[in-house]
C-alpha cells in the first residue's frame, strides 16, 4: 500500500507492506536514532512524534502514519545538541541506546509544561528505562536545563 | 595537582550520542545483510530425533537453514565465556548440539534475505523430539542419575575440580586456621542459608552482531562485545577455523554490565557468513536476551559465623552452591567471589573456610553479571553480621567499626595479599553522618500504617584478576602534535575511552581534546584481555600511563636530535622540547612529529603491556532509607547513602553515574527482578512486563559520597569503581525491611506479598 508521510520536515511516499511497523519504517528510512530495546511496549526507546505528540513507534503501524507529521531525533538536532548538552555535562548519557527516546519525551515535556517539577518530571518521563545511570544524573541533568532556559 | 586526571570532562562520544547517531551495531550493518534467527528448542532436555528443514528451505528469499547435521557432533567442544586462555569455563557447547539442554537452546540457524521470510521457514522446521528428564532443581543436581553433559568428548582445561559426570561444573575448598574449634569457642552463631536469584543484565542494546568477508577472504565480526580478542577466539573454536582469519572489533555498545563479556550472538552470524560468504546480522530480540542469554549465577550461601558477645567476629565458614544452568560460562571463577570478596572484610577473623560446587541444571547458562560472584557472597556474610548486631543488640556501624580490615593488613582469604589501600573506616563515618543514621536508626512508626527505616552493608571487589588480565595501550604522535590512543579494551558506556585519554593527556601535558582514542579493533588494538573483573580504570589506565611517558621519552630523544644534543640535556613541556641549559634553544612538538616522517628512524609510538600482581578492592559502605506500607507490604526506597573508596576517580562524574547506577541495579535485585521457571523449565519472565527493572518511579534519591584512598600501583592512585557499587542494596535494604516489619527474609527478591505476610 501506498503511504505519504512527512518525516523530519521531508514529505516521502512509499509502497509498504500493510503490518510494516512504524519503528522499522523509520529505520529503514535512515532515522536509525530509533531503538528497539523490548518486544513488550514498555521501555521508550522508540519514541518519536506523530503530529508532534510522542507515540512508542514499536506500537504504531506505518500506515497509520499515513497522511501525517512524524519527527525523530534526526529533526530535532538543535534541541537535542542543546538539551544533550546537558546530559554530557552530568556523564549521564552513559552508552546512550536509551538517550534519543529519553531526548525525545524529554523535548515533549518542555514543551507541554517548560518548568516541570521533579514529580512531573519523573512522572511524564515513567516509560523511558535507562539501566546505566540510576535515572539521578538525567534528573540533574533535567534540572540543570530548566535554570539554564529560565536565565537565558 | 592533576590538571586533567580527576576533573569531571565529558564523554569524547557524548555529542554523538546524544544526538541520536547511527553508532551501534545494528545501525551499522548495510542493509544487504542476511538476517539471522535461531530455532530454539521447547525442551528443557531432548535429543533431536529428526529434523526436517525441506519445506522451510522452500520460502523465497531463504539463503540457508544449518541444524546439528552440518556441525560435527564429534568436534572438539569450546566455550563461550570471553576469558584468558586456558579458560576456567568448561568446553562444553558445540554451535548446534544435537542435545538440548534448556528452553530457548539453539536447535537451527536460519537465514534470509528478509525477516518475514526468517521467520516463515522458523514455523516450518519439522522436529521431532526425544524428550529427556530435565534437572531443574539445583539443589540436587549434583549426583544426579540424569546427567546434563553426558558426553564424551566434554572437556574441562583448568584444574577447578569439575566432572561432567557428576553435574560437577567446579568445586573447591580452602581456609585458614582451625575454623571448628574457632566457632566452638565462639559466644554466638548465626547461622543460615542465604538465597540470591539468576538476575539479568538488561542492558538496553540486545545482543547484537554483523559478521563479513573482507578483501582478503577473513571474517570480519562487528559486534557489541566487552571482549573482542576473546571473541575472535571463540568464533575460531566455534567454527574450527584459524584465529588469524578471524577480526572481531566493536561499535559503541548499549551497555553490557558483564552479559557481553560472553560470545552470545557472536557465533551464529560467523557460522552463516563464513559457509555462505554474504555478509549477515543477527539482532536478538528482548524475549531471546531473557531467555537464551547470560544472566547471574544463582546461588545459595551458606553462612556459619561466630563472634565473641563484645562483637567481635572471629570465624567465617562459607559454603556456596552455585547454579552454572546448561553450560558453564564463568561458573567455575564466579563462585570464588562469593567468598573471597566478602570474608575478607572482617579483619579480626582468626580462622575462615570457603567451600563451593557449581553443578550443571537445565535452565539457561549463567555467566557474567557486575558483581560476578561477590554480590551473591556478600548478600549473606553482610546480612549474618547485621543479624548479629542486632542479635547483640549493637548498633550495625559500630559493630563494623570495631571489626573491619584497614589499610595494611594482610587479606588471608583475599589470597594473601596486602591490604594496600582502603578508607573503609572513613566510609562507615561518612555514610552514618550523611545518612543521620543514629537519628533514624533503626526505625520510626510514621503513624499512617508506614514505618520508615534504615539498614546498611558493606562490599569490596577486586581491580583486575591479580597476574592474569593484560592491559594494553599504543600511542601514536600525529603531524599536527596530536596523539591517537588505541586500545582493545572496551568502552561499553562506563566512559573508558575518556578516562584513558585522561590519563594520557594528563602525561603528556596536552588538552584533553588533542587525544583521539581508537578501540577495540583485534588487527589494531593492542592485546588486551578486554573490560570486565574491574580491570579498565585500574590496569589498562596503568599502560595508559606507562605509554605516555615512554612516549615522552621518544619525543626527547628525537627533540634532542634536532638540536643537536643528547638526551638529557632536554626536557619536554607537552608543547617543546627545550634545552635545559638555559640558552633557550627548543623544537616544537608539531616540528619533532614533522621530523619523524622523514628520514627517521626514532618512533614516535609506543605500545605498552601491563599487568598486576595484586587486586587492589574497592571498598563500600550504603545504607538504605525505606518507608514500608504495613497494609501492602510494599517498599519504597526513599533515600541510599553510598561512600565509596575506588581511589582517585579519574573522572569523578562518570565514578558518580557509575555508582548510582549500581545502587540501582542492586535495589531492583533486592525488591524486584527474579527469574523463575515452570516445572518444565520455561522461563516466566520472558519480557520487561514480567521482568522488573527499575523504573525512574522506584527510586527517591541517591546521594554518592567518595572517600577516596590512594592506591600506589593504580594510575594516579586509582583503583575500580564498575562492580563493587552494585553490592550493598541487598544487605542493606533487607535489614532496613527487618527493622521496619521484624522478620529476617533470607532470599531475594523480597516481594511486596512476602512483607504483608509476614507480618505478625
Amino acid at each position: 500500500m501506498i503511504v505519504t508521510i512527512t518525516l523530519n520536515g521531508k514529505k516521502i511516499q512509499r509502497d509498504i507492506a500493510p503490518d510494516t511497523v512504524l519503528l522499522d519504517f523509520v529505520r529503514n528510512e535512515g532515522c536509525k536514532s530509533v531503538k528497539r530495546g523490548c518486544d513488550t511496549s514498555n521501555c521508550g526507546l522508540c519514541t518519536v512524534f506523530i503530529d508532534d505528540k510522542p507515540a512508542l513507534s514499536c506500537s504504531v503501524l506505518a500506515m497509520r502514519a499515513d497522511g501525517r507529521k512524524v519527527t525523530t531525533l534526526e529533526g530535532l538536532q538543535t534541541e537535542a545538541e542543546e538539551f544533550g548538552a546537558f546530559l554530557a555535562d552530568q556523564g549521564a548519557e552513559q552508552c546512550g541506546f536509551c538517550n534519543p527516546g529519553l531526548i525525545m519525551n524529554a523535548i515533549a515535556l518542555f514543551r507541554e509544561n517548560p518548568e516541570p517539577n521533579e514529580n512531573e518530571i519523573k512522572e511524564f518521563l515513567a516509560g523511558n528505562l535507562c539501566r546505566c545511570s540510576g535515572y539521578e544524573g538525567q534528573m540533574r541533568a533535567i534540572l540543570n536545563f530548566i535554570e539554564w532556559r529560565k536565565q537565558r | 595537582m592533576t590538571k586533567i586526571v580527576n576533573k569531571p570532562v565529558r564523554k569524547k562520544d557524548s555529542m554523538q550520542l546524544v544526538t541520536g547517531q547511527p553508532v551501534y551495531t545494528d545501525d551499522l550493518a548495510p542493509s544487504d545483510a542476511l538476517i539471522v534467527k535461531l530455532l530454539r528448542s521447547p525442551h528443557a532436555s531432548a535429543w533431536v530425533k529428526n529434523i526436517n528443514t525441506t519445506i522451510a528451505k522452500k520460502v523465497p528469499d531463504i539463503e540457508a537453514i544449518y541444524t546439528w547435521e552440518d556441525v560435527d557432533q564429534n568436534s572438539r567442544r569450546f566455550t563461550c565465556a570471553g576469558q584468558t586462555y586456558p579458560e576456567p569455563s568448561p568446553y562444553d557447547r558445540l554451535i548446534i548440539d544435537r542435545r538440548v539442554r534448556f528452553v530457548g537452546d539453539t536447535v537451527a540457524i536460519v537465514a534470509g534475505k528478509t525477516e518475514k521470510a526468517v521467520d516463515k521457514a522458523l514455523s516450518l522446521i519439522k522436529v521431532e523430539y526425544e524428550v529427556y528428564e530435565p534437572v531443574l532443581d539445583f539443589r540436587s543436581a549434583l549426583d544426579n542419575e540424569t546427567l546434563v553433559h553426558p558426553e564424551e568428548n566434554w572437556e574441562s582445561l583448568c584444574p577447578v575440580g569439575a566432572d561432567n559426570k557428576r553435574n560437577l561444573c567446579a568445586h573447591d575448598e580452602c581456609g585458614e586456621g582451625d575454623i571448628d574449634k574457632v566457632l566452638s569457642e565462639c559466644d554466638v552463631i548465626i547461622e543460615h542459608t542465604y538465597h540470591t536469584k539468576a538476575c539479568q543484565q538488561s542492558m538496553m542494546e540486545p545482543f547484537a552482531t554483523y559478521c563479513s568477508i573482507d578483501a582478503y577472504g577473513r571474517l570480519n565480526v562487528l559486534s557489541s562485545t566487552q571482549i573482542v580478542f576473546h571473541c575472535r577466539r571463540i568464533i575460531a573454536n566455534a567454527l574450527g577455523i584459524s584465529k588469524t582469519q578471524v577480526r572481531v572489533s566493536k561499535p559503541r555498545i548499549g551497555g553490557g554490565f558483564g552479559a557481553k563479556q560472553t560470545s552470545v550472538s557472536e557465533i551464529y552470524p560467523a557460522f552463516v557468513t563464513w559457509k555462505t560468504k554474504k555478509p549477515s546480522k543477527i539482532v536478538f530480540s528482548r524475549r531471546e536476551c531473557m531467555i537464551a542469554s547470560t544472566p547471574r549465577h544463582e546461588m545459595e550461601v551458606h553462612v556459619k559465623l561466630g563472634a565473641t558477645k563484645e562483637g567481635i567476629i572471629k570465624g567465617i565458614d562459607l559454603y556456596t552452591l552455585s547454579n552454572t544452568g546448561a553450560y558453564g560460562e564463568h561458573g567455575p571463577t564466579t563462585v570464588g567471589l562469593s567468598g573471597h570478596k566478602s570474608i575478607p572484610l572482617y579483619g579480626k577473623a582468626e580462622a575462615f573456610r570457603f567451600t563451593s560446587d557449581v553443578v550443571y541444571t537445565n535452565i539457561m547458562s549463567a555467566g557474567a553479571y557486575r558483581g560476578y560472584g561477590a554480590t551473591q557472597g556478600l548478600f549473606a556474610v553482610e546480612s549474618a553480621v547485621n543479624e548479629l548486631a542486632s542479635k547483640l543488640n549493637m548498633d550495625p556501624i559500630t559493630l563494623r567499626e570495631m571489626n573491619i580490615i584497614h589499610e595494611g593488613d594482610i587479606m588471608p582469604a583475599y589470597y594473601g595479599q596486602e591490604n594496600t589501600s582502603c578508607t573503609l573506616d572513613r566510609c562507615l563515618a561518612k555514610v552514618r553522618e550523611m545518612s543521620d543514621w543514629d537519628n533514624k536508626y533503626p526505625a520510626r512508626d510514621m503513624g499512617n500504617g508506614k514505618i520508615r527505616s534504615i539498614g546498611m552493608g558493606m562490599a569490596m571487589q577486586g581491580s583486575a584478576i591479580s597476574n592474569c588480565d593484560v592491559g594494553g595501550a599504543t600511542i601514536k604522535a600525529d603531524e599536527t602534535g596530536f596523539y591517537t590512543l588505541i586500545i582493545g579494551a572496551a568502552d561499553m558506556g562506563t566512559g573508558c575511552d575518556t578516562i584513558l585519554a585522561q590519563i594520557a593527556a594528563e602525561v603528556l601535558e596536552c588538552p584533553f581534546e588533542n587525544i583521539t582514542v581508537h578501540g577495540a579493533d583485534t588487527d589494531a588494538s593492542p592485546y588486551d584481555s578486554g573490560s570486565y573483573a574491574s580491570s579498565t580504570t585500574y590496569l589498562t589506565g596503568k599502560a595508559v600511563e606507562t605509554c605516555a611517558l615512554k612516549l615522552r621519552a621518544q619525543i626527547c630523544k628525537l627533540g634532542a636530535k634536532l638540536l643537536g644534543c643528547t638526551t638529557t640535556e632536554v626536557e619536554f613541556n607537552g608543547k617543546e622540547v627545550y634545552k635545559t641549559n638555559g640558552d633557550n634553544a627548543s623544537v616544537s612538538l608539531m616540528d619533532v612529529v614533522t621530523a619523524s616522517m622523514c628520514g627517521n628512524r626514532i618512533a614516535l609510538e609506543v605500545t605498552e603491556t601491563h599487568t598486576s600482581p595484586l587486586s587492589p578492592p574497592p571498598f563500600m559502605v550504603g545504607a538504605a532509607e525505606i518507608e514500608v506500607d504495613t497494609l501492602t507490604g510494599e517498599v519504597e526506597v526513599l533515600n541510599y547513602y553510598a561512600a565509596v573508596d575506588c581511589g582517585t576517580p579519574i573522572n569523578p562524574n562518570l565514578a558518580r553515574v557509575q555508582a548510582e547506577g549500581g545502587i540501582l541495579q542492586g535495589i531492583g535485585m533486592a525488591l524486584s527482578e527474579n527469574i523463575t521457571y515452570n516445572e518444565k523449565g520455561k522461563v516466566y519472565e520472558n519480557s520487561f512486563m514480567q521482568y522488573k527493572i527499575p523504573s525512574r518511579m522506584d527510586i527517591g534519591k541517591i546521594h554518592i559520597a567518595f572517600e577516596a584512598s590512594h592506591e600506589k600501583a593504580g594510575p594516579f592512585g586509582a583503583k575500580s569503581i564498575g562492580e563493587v557499587v552494585i553490592n550493598t542494596p541487598l544487605s542493606a535494604i533487607a535489614d532496613a525491611i527487618h527493622n521496619a516489619v521484624g522478620k529476617r527474609f533470607y532470599e531475594l527478591p523480597i516481594t511486596p506479598e512476602q512483607i504483608a505476610m509476614a507480618k505478625k
